[in-house]
């Protein structure tokens, strides 16, 4: 048993109250959840605190929190660990963020998180005839939608999804992985238009910044910004959509200046997006528009030092032996017949099965006479 | 008033499955859930879901194990009815969209689980209850414009007008709001009362209101003696690994690192049913040969499973290892015990889901049919759920067809409301908390009516349940607000759960020999002479509980002796 302390953020819209920071200890074993220690406040000292919960295991989703600022479920965070991350001591809880608070911990998720999960025509479309048994379908491909199947709706990667932030109409990390689900299946036969849909609007696959913050937030590795980029691979690479946003000329831009250059070339990279892939892409209509939008970044950068005028014109480039280096990766991952997939199902190897075998036996002994000395 | 030919309490499988079919079948339809549909504790199921879909299975075999798993008490015109209509809906589910494992030639994989004659479990990794809601909610989704969906909203109570069902009293979660339902037709799909008991696998949510909300009524509760301990639950906090683990081949270790099982069930090890795994281990651990630091509890192995399979079949629980037990159980055994898991019994009704009170309806685990009897086989309340949500959801969308809307009066509503307004008033001095009601309920239940049960250990908990009662009656809260009271919800559902409790209690001193899951040690014989028969539990104003009996159905299997 350890003490620990806890600041819970409470908010009751009914009572005319500001927000403000509720203060309890608790006296439980350090491998205890974050959840539980709320549950014993809530049952020893305040029955009124709000917090959504269920299954207390990390599988029904409904206690998605801030945890010390960050994104997570309350049940699936260990008191020791919350406790390492805390500021000053006292383990903070609050409201996740991008979605409106209903009462202390509780938000709504109608309003915004299932909205978005509406907004991607969240069910199978298969084609043809219904078969009289199973559909026939690749083995790998089922495990492949596990993962993002394994989403629980908790809110944790919406919490704190950058771009959520400044374009709250982005469909956002949960509801683009929940596409993967339907366009990694194979009994889905509608691949092509729900990729040209999330890739046209403005508000879609395209506008996710790469800020990790999904994936760090996410209980169950779905990964969802991992989701995403292999929407965007195959809305690309599979079937070739051209999109107003320009994302898959944009990406094609970016593949190319690192494997040219070893490095992206941020000052090429929006009028290749916009003029075309080619250091002519500059001089194309379109690339002027955009040139033209980002000259005060570009200004600014260069003011503060950040980058040189040359740089800013020409980019930076690798030596020649890493540039090599680099070139031969491209080849490598390019010249494979099958384009891997990261999948936390599929590549599970079992690396050392021989050695373990042999070191069984000796565990399980171990694990006996251990627990004989304890009970001698 | 909200109106509707079928309104649905509860948002699980059963309640889903059965919205799904009530609006197919032409109703108006509207499904209530006391939480999101997806936070339902069906998610939580793991394993898989039965059915005789291999081309050398025949479902009679899955309806020969069912009843030899049920200890022969459950009826067989219903279990004949589970298990040949499971391949149609299984490959139903299939067809919109559940992502079950393949084998290698693409048609659906099929694992071990205990009980089973053959391996028949359909699964998703061990995610299948989880992948199955996720996609009926999808479908609640897509027919949007012919289910209404109440979310976060509680049931308080039933409404019976002249002998029928016309409604119920709910509360918006969110707002406070009572608000009166008019429905020819109620299924309750409300789930279990796992947290009867502490530890439980069952989550937060499964106090049994829909049992006893039936009960209030006057509808007859049924095999509520029959409670299910599952054989591989972490000590600590009661979480379970699934059977799917046993089912890819691990096996149970004692304390001195031996194979148990050989001793309990030669032939089907530890994949016999669960009551005799339960037993078995309880047997070890009281006898001495207990693992752990305090012997009390058994090693699973999980090792001798090849690494990547567990990880790309068995993901969730190497989660719950790590996560709740610090043990990576790919490489290490780890320790579990019994823990109580599931409630055979409920309300009862026919292969239709009909209950005796017209326009209502049962269920999903919250009902009785009975198709499991004295012991259910894993991943076959899943089944149960799917296949009797669907069949009542039809039914009761005929029986509106032919029946006219009641209105009930909004005396209902006022009675709840000052219901509610009684709780919030109710002062602290001599009071006890309803946290503190609910610990003692789930511990003494925990205790005495559990793997092994005995007059004496049954009436100290009967005792114990009857003062809890006068408390729970006087009981405080601390909330007094109305945007998501979760501390008034809570005492009514100390209420339920009391009635619920009552009612085990009561049948499991009525049942004098052991079948199932009751093990009576001061009865240890199964006596089918005296006890081959269901009994029934019924509401009796505030008195003792009326105890009745009534047949066991049989068509094509003779009791005999049952050995694994
Ligand atoms: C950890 C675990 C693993 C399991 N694994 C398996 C397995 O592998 N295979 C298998 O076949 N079975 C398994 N089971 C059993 C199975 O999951 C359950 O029996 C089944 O899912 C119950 O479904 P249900 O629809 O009846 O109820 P639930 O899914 O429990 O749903 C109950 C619904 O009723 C609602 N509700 C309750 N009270 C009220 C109220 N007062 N007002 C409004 N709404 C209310 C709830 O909000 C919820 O929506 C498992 C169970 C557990 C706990
Ligand atoms: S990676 Fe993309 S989707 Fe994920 S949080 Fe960042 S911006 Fe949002
Ligand atoms: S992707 Fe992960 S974090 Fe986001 S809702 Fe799903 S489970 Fe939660
Ligand atoms: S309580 Fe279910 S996810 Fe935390």
């Amino acid at each position: 048993m350890a003490e620990f302390t806890l600041r819970l953020r409470r908010y009751d819209p009914g009572s005319g109250r500001a927000p403000y920071w509720d203060q309890h200890t608790v006296e439980l074993e350090p491998h205890r959840s974050v959840l539980e220690a709320i549950l014993q406040v809530k049952d020893r000292v305040d029955g009124s605190i709000g917090i959504r919960c269920s299954c207390m295991a990390a599988i029904c989703g409904s206690c998605g929190v801030r945890i010390n600022g960050q994104p997570g479920l309350a049940c699936h965070t260990h008191l020791d660990r919350a406790l390492a991350c805390a500021r000053d001591g006292v383990i903070e809880v609050e409201a996740m963020g991008n979605m409106p608070i209903i009462k202390d911990l509780i938000v709504d998720m109608e309003k915004v998180h299932w909205k978005k999960i509406r907004r991607v025509t969240p069910w199978l479309l298969p084609e043809g005839v219904v078969p009289e048994r199973e559909h026939l379908v690749d083995r790998d491909a089922m495990v492949d939608v596990t993962q993002s199947m394994a989403c629980i709706q908790c809110g944790a990667c919406v919490s704190d999804c950058l771009t959520m932030e400044v374009d709250p109409l982005f469909i956002g990390p949960a509801a683009l992985a929940k596409v993967y689900r339907f366009v990694g299946d194979p009994r889905d036969a509608r691949e092509r238009e729900r990729l040209v849909d999330l890739a046209e609007d403005p508000h879609g696959m395209y506008s996710c910044t790469h800020c990790f913050k999904c994936i760090d937030a996410c209980p169950k590795g779905v990964a969802p910004m991992s989701q995403i980029m292999r929407l965007r691979r195959r809305a690309t690479s599979d079937w070739h959509i051209d999109d107003a946003n320009n994302g898959r000329r944009h990406e094609e831009a970016f593949v190319t200046l690192v494997r040219d250059y070893g490095l992206l070339h941020e000052a090429e990279l929006l009028p290749r997006s916009y003029g075309g892939n080619s250091w002519l892409g500059k001089f194309h209509p379109a690339a002027g528009k955009v040139l033209l939008e980002s000259l005060p970044v570009v200004t600014k950068a260069i003011l503060r030092g950040k980058v040189g005028i040359r740089q800013a014109m020409f980019g930076h480039k690798l030596p020649a032996q890493s540039l090599d280096q680099v070139q031969r990766i491209f080849d490598r991952v390019e010249g494979r017949p099958q384009r891997v997939e990261q999948n936390l199902y599929v590549s599970g190897e079992d690396d050392d099965g021989a050695a373990r075998a042999a070191d069984r036996a000796g565990r399980i002994e171990k694990a006996v006479t251990a627990q004989r000395s304890v009970v001698r | 008033m909200p109106s509707h030919d079928v309104l649905i309490i509860g948002a699980g499988l059963a309640g889903q499955r059965a919205a799904l079919a009530a609006a197919e079948g032409g109703a108006t339809v509207a499904i209530m859930s006391k939480v999101h549909p997806v936070r339902s504790h069906s998610v939580a199921a793991a394993g898989g879901i039965n059915a005789a879909i291999n081309v050398a299975d025949d479902w009679r075999s899955h309806a020969y194990d069912t009843v030899k798993g049920s200890d022969f008490l459950g009826d067989q015109d219903a279990i004949e009815i589970m298990c040949s209509e499971a391949p149609a809906e299984v490959m139903h589910l299939e067809h919109i969209g559940v992502a079950f494992h393949r084998n290698a030639t693409g048609e659906l994989d099929l694992r071990a689980f205990g009980g089973a004659s053959m391996n028949r479990t359909a699964y998703v990794a061990d995610i299948t209850g989880q992948a199955i809601l996720h996609v009926l909610y999808e479908q609640l989704m897509k027919h949007a414009h012919a289910i209404d969906r109440f979310e976060e909203w509680f049931t308080t109570s039933l409404v019976v007008e002249d002998g029928r069902v016309a409604g119920v009293v709910a509360r918006d979660v969110r707002s406070g709001a009572m608000e009166l339902f008019a429905a020819k037709n109620v299924i309750l799909a409300s789930g279990g009362a796992g947290q009867c008991f502490e530890p439980t696998t069952n989550g937060l949510i499964c106090t049994g209101d829909g049992i006893a909300l039936a009960y209030r009524i006057g509808a007859p509760l049924m095999d509520m003696e029959m409670v299910q301990y599952h054989p591989t639950c972490l000590p600590e906090n009661g979480f379970l690994i699934t059977e799917g683990a046993r089912g890819e081949g691990a096996h149970l270790l004692n304390g001195d690192g031996e194979r148990f099982m050989e001793k309990y069930a030669p032939n089907k090890l530890e994949l016999a049913s669960r009551d005799v795994v339960s037993r078995a281990e309880q047997t070890e651990i009281n006898e001495g040969r207990g693992a752990g630091p305090r012997r009390d509890g058994i090693y699973l192995d999980i090792t001798v499973v090849p690494r990547k399979r567990t990880l790309e079949a068995l993901r969730e629980i190497v989660n719950i290892g790590k996560d709740f037990a610090g043990v990576d159980i790919t490489r290490e055994p780890i320790l579990i015990r019994p823990g109580q898991h599931y409630v055979m019994g409920g309300v009862k009704t026919d292969v239709n889901g009909r209950t005796p009170i017209p326009g209502l309806y049962a269920a999903g685990e919250v009902a009785c049919v009975s198709v499991h009897g004295g012991n259910r086989l894993g991943a076959n309340s899943l089944l149960d759920t799917l296949i009797f949500g669907r069949r009542a959801g039809e039914h009761a969308a005929a029986r509106a067809a032919s029946t006219r809307m009641p209105s009930p009066s909004r005396a209902y509503v006022r009675a709840d409301e000052s219901m509610i307004e009684r709780i919030i008033r109710r002062p602290k001095e001599g009071a006890r908390r309803v946290s503190e009601i609910k610990h003692e309920l789930g511990t003494t239940m925990n205790e005495h009516v559990a793997v092994f049960r005995d007059e004496p250990g049954l009436r100290t908990a009967l005792a114990v349940v009857h003062r809890l009662k006068a408390e729970a009656a006087v009981a405080y809260i601390d909330d007094r607000g109305t945007v998501f009271n979760q501390d008034v919800l809570a005492a009514i559902e100390l209420g339920f759960m009391l009635d619920c409790a009552e009612a085990m209690v009561t049948a499991a001193l009525e049942r004098k020999e052991s079948r199932g899951a009751q093990f009576r040690v001061d009865f240890p014989q199964r006596n089918d002479a005296q006890w081959l028969k269901h009994i029934d539990i019924s509401r009796n104003g505030d008195g003792a509980p009326l105890v009745s009996y009534s047949a066991v159905t049989f068509t094509q299997w003779q009791p005999e002796e049952r050995k694994y």
